[in-house]
């Protein structure tokens, strides 16, 4: 009888294993993710996105892999963990500009301070007097959708002029960019300029652009694109294909727009209310529109970043006295807001809002504002403690 | 998402490791193969010796190894790549008495299905006296008890504790030369271990785990021919042992792991790296208990300007508890031992705070594994484990959870 329990007990016990699935840690909504593909990505699409998501979330460079010599970060992820915000122990130190199209460092290492360095060499260190800001990682969700905007588009929301005086005059960054970008769909130039729309200061053309620019600036690696070592200012052999980079930039580009939350309830609805009373949509547009992309997920469609993409006058509080591009130390691009309410999930717990993380809670980044920003955030003031609870609210369930 | 913090791990372990202790001391009293192998002569130190095999007749020479197989069914944060077969490792000893004071064994262990050849331990011993034995060779630096002690059918768990892989080097063996001696009064027995051996190297602060990984040495290049600091690393150990009571090991490893020197020209400033470890076994003899568990501190000297994903300081500690719940003839085994076991797994790989923002840094695992194990002799075990980890990042952002099923067995032969 015994031996006849002992062989039975193995045979359940599989079944029970199994069965026992339950106990397993059980996937996350997808709103409470930052990551993940688009919708509707065809499988050849999802292959290239998949390997692009290899080499951003775990492909960590090394000394003998090319890190370096002088670098900020190890990898992508080490920027933008779980594709969210950075933390304040990866900051960017950019310096050397104070005025538009003039950098009076590049000598000495500007725009980016390589402020870490493998065994045996030296950091760089901030030349005395050089203008400098200190930028935060952005979240990288949603960034193809951004990408796919038409300059029309950017161009139909500005008003440099404030013609229509309401006080916000946001303006498109017309700028210098690499020619190893090309013309997204319908792009427009002005005098060998171009619309430059990503980054803390809109001085970013497009994905490409970013990509390489990062690799080379904060890793320290060298690519066809951006071939000059940061440390020798040689140029040196690549130490990452093109194909890596371009995988990348899919994976950027095919990144899901974050997903709002809680949008049904009482309080977020009262508060998104606010948020248009307030005049916040002025500058943060609640709906874009994307034009023709060849990824078809991507092409045509509506979306809710909360942003203009445009350059604005934010005001004597966040103006650092630093610039890149030609716009001014005070002129800042419209953050989005998407995922902001999910941006504690990659900054370790905590809120470091900003260019450089210095607002800690949502209302503190509110009261930040000025310029064009100073009577959104004079309306603000003026809420009851309810108001401001529930304006606060909405924007966290971006 | 659940959310572990530091400060809990310690807490929830404790808790935890009472409430199971609690449970089995209930339990009937019988005692595990394992249980009298803690009330034999031996320490850690000499489990490389204490192994089953074959000897031949007349023929100087002993045979044998053991195998390790499982399935593997792991679920992390709800995502699955389903169920995996392993056969983990297969590892061959092979012992020489080449005289009546010399002896050579040799531990050669194929991982990954073949793809990972190691030489674990090929050394010679000469005996002098109990006190003074000289090994030389390649020898396993003793630092924690389960780089010596590893042998897969000793131990309930398909998974090797965190931190002596994961955090330490386990298997950790390096080519060089030492002494060792043993002594007995009465209950008490001690012993030493003292070696020079090759290092570290600078992948310890340069690997794709991005952290500070001291298994990452391995990737180095010709482990066995160079040393690539110049410098010998020193590991000793000091052990000492009631018969009725348990083992407690103190360890430490250290030396240079960096080539601050090349061709006479300084190149880097020299680092060192320093591990402590402490080490434990005992039985409560009224429960048939068995407990085991090791700590480990790492000191690593890292150039100021570096990143910080490379911490300076870590470390980890495990415990099991294993607890002969029947015991009795089954089939044709006669003393066939069922136990229900608990491991608790905790690594810090990065000791400290960002001066950024004055917060801790994360880069920790907290893991608990229930199991039962089942051996129908002392040799061989068949065990189903449930491991249940949190895991966070550097920045400590909500932990990472996985659910691993494993069933397998491991066994001498």
């Amino acid at each position: 009888m015994k031996t006849k329990i002992f062989l039975f007990a193995p045979l359940i016990s599989i079944p029970l294993l199994y069965s026992c699935e339950a106990l397993a840690p059980q996937e996350p909504e997808e709103y409470e993710l930052l990551d993940g593909p688009v919708e509707n990505l065809n499988q050849a699409e999802s292959i290239r996105f998949i390997e692009g998501d290899k080499a951003f979330n775990d492909q960590i460079f090394t000394i003998e892999t090319g890190l370096g010599p002088i670098f900020t970060g190890t990898s992508c992820v080490s920027c933008h963990a779980g594709d969210g915000k950075g933390h304040p122990f990866v900051s960017f130190t950019r310096f050397g500009q104070d005025l538009p199209g003039i950098n009076n460092f590049l000598d000495q290492g500007a725009p980016q301070l390589q402020n870490r360095a493998i065994p045996g060499y030296k950091p760089e260190i901030l030349p005395s007097g050089a203008p400098h800001a200190e930028f935060l990682a952005p979240i990288v969700t949603g960034l193809g959708f951004l990408d796919a905007v038409s300059d029309e588009d950017l161009l139909a929301m500005a008003d440099p002029d404030d013609l229509d005086g309401d006080g916000i005059s946001g303006r498109v960054h017309w700028n210098d960019r690499p020619d190893y970008v090309k013309d997204r769909p319908g792009t427009i130039s002005k005098n060998g300029k171009y619309i430059t729309r990503f980054g803390k200061k809109a001085n970013v053309y497009d994905l490409l652009h970013q990509t390489a620019d990062a690799y080379n600036q904060d890793i320290g690696i060298n690519s066809y694109y951006e071939p000059y070592d940061t440390y020798s200012g040689d140029k040196v052999q690549p130490e990452i294909d093109r194909k890596t980079i371009n995988d990348v930039v899919f994976y950027l580009k095919t990144l899901k727009a974050p997903i709002p939350r809680n949008q049904d309830n009482p309080e977020v609805v009262a508060g998104k209310a606010l948020f248009e009373n307030t005049q916040c949509t002025a500058c943060h547009k609640p709906t874009l529109r994307t034009s023709y992309s060849p990824i078809t997920a991507i092409s045509y469609q509506e979306f809710h970043p909360y942003t203009d993409m445009l350059l604005h006058d934010m005001g004597p509080e966040l103006d650092d006295g630093y610039t890149e591009g030609y716009a001014l130390s005070s002129e800042w691009r419209t953050a989005p807001l998407w995922g902001i309410g999910l941006s504690k999930d990659s900054q370790g717990g905590e809120y470091y809002l900003m260019h450089d993380g210095r607002a800690r809670s949502i209302e503190e980044a509110i009261l930040l504002h000025g310029g064009e920003a100073e009577n959104a955030k004079n309306k603000y003031q003026n809420l009851s403690q309810q108001e401001k609870s529930q304006l606060i609210k909405f924007i966290e369930s971006l | 998402m659940m959310k572990i913090y530091t400060s809990n791990y310690f807490k929830i372990g404790l808790y935890l490791l009472i409430f199971f202790y609690m449970e089995t001391a209930l339990a009937q009293e019988e005692k595990s193969g394992i249980e009298q192998s803690v009330q034999e002569s031996q320490l850690n130190m000499d489990a490389v010796f204490s192994r089953p095999s074959l000897s031949f007749e007349k023929v100087p020479v002993a045979l044998g190894g053991y195998l390790e197989a499982n399935t593997m069914h792991r679920i992390e944060e709800g995502i699955t790549d389903g169920l995996s077969f392993q056969a983990r490792r297969l590892t061959i000893f092979l012992a020489a008495s080449i005289s009546e004071r010399i002896k050579f064994l040799t531990e050669i262990e194929f991982e990954d299905g073949g793809k990972e050849i190691a030489i674990e331990f090929a050394a010679l011993d000469v005996a002098f006296h109990p006190m003074f034995n000289f090994r030389g060779g390649i020898v396993m630096n003793p630092i924690g008890a389960f780089n010596e002690n590893h042998d897969g059918p000793k131990w309930e768990f398909v998974e090797r504790p965190d931190v002596a892989v994961n955090m330490l080097a386990a298997t950790q063996s390096n080519a060089g030369f030492g002494v060792y001696g043993k002594t007995y009064s009465g209950n008490w027995i001690f012993g030493y271990e003292a070696y020079l051996t090759n290092g570290f190297n600078s992948k310890i602060i340069s690997n794709e785990e991005d952290k500070t990984y001291l298994p990452a040495y391995k990737d180095g290049d010709n482990l066995f021919e160079e040393n690539f600091s110049g410098k010998a690393m020193f590991s000793g150990k000091l052990a000492i042992k009631n018969r009725k009571i348990g083992e407690l090991g103190l360890s430490y490893m250290g030396g240079a792991y960096n080539k601050f020197e090349e061709d006479g020209l300084s190149v880097e400033d020299k680092a060192r790296v320093n591990v402590f470890a402490i080490d434990w076994n005992t039985s409560i003899q009224a429960t048939n208990t068995y407990i085991v568990g090791e700590a480990a501190f790492v000191k690593v000297e890292t150039p100021e300007s570096y990143t910080p994903q490379y911490g300076n300081k870590q470390h980890g500690f495990f415990i099991d508890v294993v607890q002969a719940v029947y015991k009795n003839k089954i089939f044709e085994w006669e003393d066939a031992t069922f136990n229900l076991a608990a491991r608790f797994d905790y690594v810090d790989w990065n000791v400290g705070k960002f001066k950024e923002t004055d917060t801790n840094i994360g880069d920790q695992l907290l893991a608990v594994t229930p199991g039962i194990s089942f051996r129908p002799t002392p040799k061989t075990v068949f065990r189903i484990n449930y491991r249940y980890q949190w895991q966070k990042d550097i920045i400590n952002n909500p932990a990472e959870r996985a659910a691993t099923w494993y069933m397998g067995f491991s066994s001498y032969f």
